[in-house]
């Protein structure tokens, strides 16, 4: 059975950087995806990250994902993709399997960077051709360049939803309109100004009621909800569309977690169900980390240092780092991840992340 | 035809063209479309109907998870139409219910 110094389950950002900084350490890193090609959902995002220099601002995501890729290979990472990792055991085996095969390996440590769900919504007509999640219609434009329709109603105002109908109109269709159910639009100012002056609706206190259509989806039925998120009956109106995208958040991919036997918790801010972690991506379980959305649903940049982070860890831990080295390093990711949980929206993270921290270190000290 | 062929940022290649079979009928797609985005590209969305009410379903996550999408392909049930690379001549069926192999008796 190949042995590895570290064994990366996802490709996305925060598994890169994972396999990127224990690989530069000088670890031998296996990354494993189940696509077909790396990078998770970089080489869909077309827009300009926000941040500092240090956070690649005013580079889009899919340059990021070219650059993130040859570091790897300049760490000497090696990454086998269309391979899913089924099963992990107790001492460290890792299962995994390719349409031709399965075959196991070990690691000395295991860093988890599973990525995240898109959320669905449930109401009459959910299943008919048409009804889409907003990441789906980014991946059929961006990356597979084609239209999933003509005519788009977008289901949430977050800032997927509101980047999605930008790129959707990039492409060349309508949007329609916006739907957000809170008062107000939830995402970043600069990405709704940037749709509203396309001219798309954003219609706050909105809901979707019902998608209609023979065999696939022709109309939207939608409504105006109270403060309590209640139907204003008489509000009800109907939109003419081939595609509704869904846009109401993520939650982490955390079966590998759970079957690893981490110690779950439950947080609402940070997408739900999620693996106990300490700072520095420590689970319950020796040797496995994880980072990323996995983690709690963040944003590409946080994700990336987040993998650097337990990249680093790893390579600490595994004797490949000094004491003095990895501090410095994990001293500077940590001040760029403070940097991106700053402001309205990244406080509300920073103050769940500390929750989950200190749950950790109370099961952890409470010796079980 | 839905193919986005200009593009404010994106810069899209041209690719070479091949045939596959959708429901025995040849039909166009590019080199390195899924098979999603080949009959997306010729408006079809319906890839399957449900085992027990028949109900038409297609694309929804568009990444491999859902397993909404699925087709039989090459005689084979249960194929995510989403993550599948269209091939020359595949042959791409609408999956009804189960997949012809599958035990209907479920």
């Amino acid at each position: 059975m190949k042995t590895y110094d570290v064994i990366v389950v996802g490709a996305g950002p925060a598994g890169l950087g994972a396999a990127i900084e224990s690989g530069k350490a000088g670890a031998s890193v296996l990354l494993a995806d189940e696509n077909d090609q790396p990078g998770g959902q970089l080489f869909k995002q077309i827009h300009k990250f926000f941040g500092s220099h240090d956070h690649y601002a005013g580079t889009r995501g899919f340059q990021i994902g070219q650059q993130l890729l040859e570091e790897a290979a300049r760490a000497h990472v090696e990454i086998r993709l269309s391979t899913r990792v089924w099963g992990i055991f107790e001492d460290g085996t890792v299962s995994a399997c390719t349409e031709d095969e399965s075959f196991r390996c070990r690691g000395t440590w295991l860093i988890l960077a599973t990525g995240a769900t898109e959320n669905s919504l449930v109401f009459p007509g959910n299943t008919l051709p048409g009804v889409i999640t907003a990441g789906a219609a980014q991946t059929m434009v961006n990356l597979r360049h084609v239209r999933p329709g003509s005519r788009a109603v977008v289901v949430g105002s977050g800032n997927v939803g509101l980047i999605v109908s930008y790129q959707l109109l990039q492409a060349g269709m309508d949007v329609a309109a916006i739907l957000e159910a809170a008062p107000q639009v939830t995402g970043y100012a600069v990405h709704a100004g940037k749709v509203r002056r396309a001219g798309v609706p954003v219609l706050c206190s909105h809901t979707v009621l019902e998608a209609r259509g023979e065999r696939e989806l022709e109309e939207v039925v939608v409504a105006q909800v109270d403060g309590q998120f209640r139907l204003i009956p008489g509000t009800e109106e109907v939109i003419q569309a081939d595609t509704l995208c869904i846009s109401v958040g993520l939650t982490p991919r955390w079966e590998l977690a759970a079957l690893c036997g981490c110690k779950m918790d439950f947080c609402g801010p940070l997408g739900g169900r999620l693996p106990l972690h300490s700072e520095t991506l420590e689970t319950t379980c020796p040797h496995v980390l994880v980072a990323g959305d996995l983690s709690g649903i963040e944003e590409a940049s946080t994700a990336l240092d987040e993998g650097r982070l337990a990249g680093v860890h790893a390579a600490a831990a595994l004797g490949l780092l000094s004491t003095a080295e990895s501090a410095e390093r994990e001293r500077e990711i940590q001040s760029r991840i403070a940097a991106l949980r700053q402001g309205a929206f990244g406080r509300k993270r920073q103050t769940s992340k500390e929750q989950i921290w200190s749950r950790y270190h109370q099961h952890q000290g409470g010796g079980l | 035809m839905r193919r986005i062929t200009q593009h404010p940022i994106l810069d899209i290649p041209e690719r070479g063209r091949l045939t596959f079979f959708y429901n025995g009928q040849p039909m166009e797609a590019r080199e390195g479309d899924t098979i999603a985005a080949a009959l997306t590209d010729q408006g079809i969305r319906v890839f399957r109907e449900t085992h027990k009410r028949h109900e038409p379903r297609g694309l929804f996550c568009a990444v491999g998870q859902c397993t909404d999408c699925i087709m039989v392909v090459n005689g084979r049930p249960n194929v995510r139409a989403c993550v599948t690379r269209v091939e020359a001549g595949m042959r791409v069926e609408t999956q009804r219910g189960l997949g012809e192999n599958a035990d209907e008796n479920i």
